[in-house]
């Protein structure tokens, strides 16, 4: 039983982790475009063409 | 996603042409020297798309950032103000091959999902509810097992701590929804959902301070988590839409060019437009505002706002109206009525005054509410009086039964019947090029028996085509179109397509607003209206011509006519065959002269047909129909029926329609095919059904599980079973839509 004791935290730390990355992915709006994104990944610029283009300027 | 031409909403506007849109208007300044714009950018279609506008953008010495956002097809750049304008930038995608519209939708006619928001609280529900659960699989197998209290209770307690902050959080969407609701004296579906969290958590905590088995914070948890789901799904379906209206909206002509005194030509957005100015209108553009004609002669197509196919020849003098397409040459005019005094805005407070009516409309999830939620809030009363007064247990054991009634007969299940039903019909009609814009519209379009159709642009394609070809000898109409190239008259182009492959007469001058001439060996050759062609004019086109005409005389020779008709949709006479075989009573209503309604109401088998009704009319008859009690399906295209579209039960418009049409449809559909609007019937009467069957199972559901609640037989993991059961349930019938069981081919 006094497993319990640290496997609990352990698992609502994990659950937590998980929770904040989601919003911090939600907040930085990577859920803005998913059928862009989905495309993204099969560009395949040797160097980004710009990869000083972040968020900066973000489409409504 | 593969490269899909396809793609219903690819292309809003298919058979219209870009009005030129000058962005300078819409740039934001930087106080670091930067500038940015957001464009619409209707082009893209896939990843290719997407990386050739980036990395082109990106090589432009200038620009500091461009990102395309390919969901909603909109391209945010920023660049140097000293280095580029923004006219470079968007002539050179249109080089590229997509042309780009600035996209100004003001931020108050935006619309905000509040999808971030239910994202979080999905997120905070879905954490709680995953992890509570891991303590609840402990806490049930320990109930068969050697589990003491004080573990028992420990978890409990443990659960309490996840659960009550984040269902804090989750429920805030449904409670003030249900506040809100009260507050206009109403019962919505989210009252009985927010008491039965609110109770649940109440009672749990009771019991955990108590140390009883009763503690439910799993099943408070995982009911947001599953009503979010619903929540989510809705509102990404309806934010997509949206962003599809707004495009639209964006596409209008957004700019004008104002003339000033000195005579400078200076860009300006529409919305600035004042009673006074004077602005040019070149040929092919849209007409910003109601106003005079103080210079040049062109035809300008009224389609849109009268549904007239014919354009209308505009001298100095004459007046012209916003929204109305201005075809042949420039014109300046000097702007009588902009904004709110324009002909556009009077039938915009048409259809404010009709779309009132619909308002009060009950939504099928409501009107279950309003059943329901009496009927289980007085079980789980009369339970509570049963076990205290009657039986005469404890209050608080009684209060415990009747709150667990109120758990167990699952506003979950109900809350999700219609919302999953919708976001699959409405995924399966976008997949055909539907867009349901209006979130009950399919609910309404189930029920319909009539269906009123408006005429131009709607059964037929508002493009005209030759109808006497055989009348008229092949040499004839090959000399017409080889003059008519010339011409971006839409007679004339008609003329054009009907003699493909002419050769082009050299020397052809237009008269617009009159005709064409040109040389020849035997003298001056000249083709348009009867007038022009030295016809008799007192003897002017007579109000029983089937259709617009065109002449063509030579010296020495008989004049020859040819004549056009408005082409049909390919599908128009079966879709009304398909309505009328099931049932539906068809109706024709037209702005346009009696003879040519007629031949058109012959054609595709109309019985019931009225012409020359004016916006006001078309209302008027949608009315009487109402008042017979008929639900009336309307679909039309023009501005003139944008009116009748808000008055209808529901209404559909095709995506070549006015904009205001379509602002005004409940559902927009692409492509020429007619068909689309059996289409969305079928699919709506569908999702009717299945809607219908998950109230049914709910109701079942219900008068099983409740009797078990009320002898206060109902342990946490029944509970948590049978209520996960039922929403599964609920979501896998709806599920049958989208995999096409229960469809009945056409």
């Amino acid at each position: 039983m006094t497993g319990l004791l640290f496997l609990i935290p352990a698992a609502l730390f994990l659950g937590l982790l998980g929770l904040a990355a989601f919003l911090w992915a939600l907040k930085s709006d990577q859920f803005e475009d998913l059928d862009g994104a989905a495309n993204r990944i099969l560009f395949d610029d040797d160097e980004p063409a710009a990869s000083h283009i972040r968020s900066s300027t973000k489409p409504r | 996603m593969m490269p899909d031409a396809a793609h219903p909403l690819s292309t809003p506007y298919p058979d219209r042409e870009q009005p030129a849109v000058y962005p300078t208007p819409f740039v934001a300044r930087a106080a670091d020297g930067t500038a940015s714009l957001i464009l619409l950018v209707n082009g893209i279609h896939c990843g290719g798309c997407v990386q050739r506008i980036e990395r082109t953008l990106a090589q432009t010495p200038g620009v500091v950032s461009a990102r395309v956002n390919m969901t909603t097809k909109r391209l945010a750049i920023r660049w140097q103000e000293q280095a580029i304008d923004a006219d470079t930038i968007v002539s050179a995608l249109a080089k590229l091959g997509y042309p780009a519209v600035p996209f100004n939708v003001e931020p108050a006619l935006r619309i905000d999902s509040g999808e971030r928001a239910l994202m979080r609280a999905l997120a905070v529900a879905g954490f709680a509810a995953a992890n509570v659960m891991l303590l609840s699989v402990a806490v049930w197998s320990g109930a068969f097992g050697n589990m003491g209290p004080a573990t028992r209770n420990l978890l409990q307690w443990i659960s309490a701590l996840i659960v009550l902050p984040a269902a804090a959080y989750a429920v805030r969407p449904f409670l003030n929804s249900a506040l809100a609701g009260l507050k206009r004296g109403e019962m919505s579906m989210d009252l009985p959902i927010s008491l039965a969290v609110l109770l649940t958590l109440g009672m749990s905590l009771f019991e955990a301070i108590r140390g009883g088995p009763h503690v439910y914070f799993d099943a408070a948890a995982s009911l947001l988590f599953f009503l979010l789901v619903g929540r989510v799904l809705d509102r990404q379906a309806r934010s997509r839409a949206a962003a599809a209206a707004e495009n639209l909206l964006v596409l209008r002509g957004s700019t004008a060019t104002v003339i000033d005194a000195d005579g400078q030509l200076r860009p300006v957005r529409v919305e600035s437009l004042e009673t006074g100015m004077t602005i040019l209108v070149t040929a092919g553009g849209r007409i910003p505002a109601d106003g005079i004609v103080t210079m040049g002669q062109s035809d300008i197509d009224t389609s849109l706002v009268t549904g007239e196919t014919v354009p209308q020849a505009v001298r100095p003098g004459a007046k012209v109206f916003a929204g109305t397409l201005n075809r042949t040459g420039p014109l300046t005019v000097r702007i009588i009525a902009a904004g709110e005094g324009t002909l556009l805005s009077e039938i915009v407070r048409l259809m404010e005054a009709a779309g009132q009516s619909r308002a009060r409309m009950v939504r099928l999830a409501d009107r279950a509410a309003r059943i329901y939620a009496p009927v289980v809030h007085l079980a789980a009363f009369s339970t509570f009086i049963l076990w205290w007064a009657v039986l005469g247990t404890a209050w608080q054991q009684s209060l415990l039964i009747a709150v667990s009634v109120l758990i167990i007969t699952c506003p979950c299940a109900l809350g999700l019947a219609v919302p999953v039903v919708q976001v699959v019909a409405s995924g399966r009609l976008m997949r055909r090029g539907i867009l349901l814009k209006a979130s009950d519209g399919l609910e309404r379009l189930a029920i319909i028996d009539t269906v009123v159709f408006d005429k131009t642009g709607t059964l037929s394609l508002g493009r005209l085509q030759l109808a006497n070809s055989p009348a008229v000898g092949r040499g004839d109409l090959a000399l017409a179109a080889s003059m008519a190239v010339a011409s971006r008259h839409p007679l004339c182009q008609s003329l054009v397509a009907a003699m493909p492959g002419t050769f082009t007469l050299p020397d052809v001058r237009e008269y617009p607003g009159e005709g064409l001439s040109a040389p020849s060996a035997e003298g001056e050759l000249r083709l348009g209206s009867r007038a022009w062609c030295g016809l008799d004019d007192g003897e002017r086109q007579s109000d029983d011509a089937a259709g617009p005409e065109i002449w063509l005389a030579r010296p020495g020779r008989a004049p020859v006519q040819f004549l056009f008709s408005d082409e049909l949709r390919p599908d128009a006479k079966e879709t009304i065959d398909a309505f009328k075989k099931r049932g539906l009573a068809v109706e024709l209503l037209s702005g346009d002269r009696a003879a040519v309604v007629s031949a058109t109401a012959r054609a595709v088998g109309i019985d019931i047909w009225r012409s020359t009704c004016r916006p006001a009319d078309k209302t008027a008859r949608l009315g009487e129909l109402a008042a017979q009690g008929h639900k009336v399906l309307m679909v039309g295209d023009g501005l003139n029926d944008a009116p009748a579209l808000a008055a209808a039960y529901v209404s559909i418009s095709p995506a070549s329609a006015a904009d205001i049409s379509q602002a005004s449809a409940d559902l927009v559909f692409q492509g020429e095919r007619l068909g689309a609007v059996v289409e969305a019937w079928r699919v709506a009467k569908t999702a009717r059904a299945l809607m219908m069957q998950n109230f049914a199972f709910t109701a079942l559901y219900n008068a099983l599980a409740v009797p078990f609640a009320v002898a206060g037989l109902v342990t946490p993991l029944l509970a948590a079973i049978a209520m996960s059961t039922s929403s599964l349930v609920v979501i896998g019938n709806a599920m049958r839509l989208a995999r096409g069981i229960g469809w009945r081919s056409p």
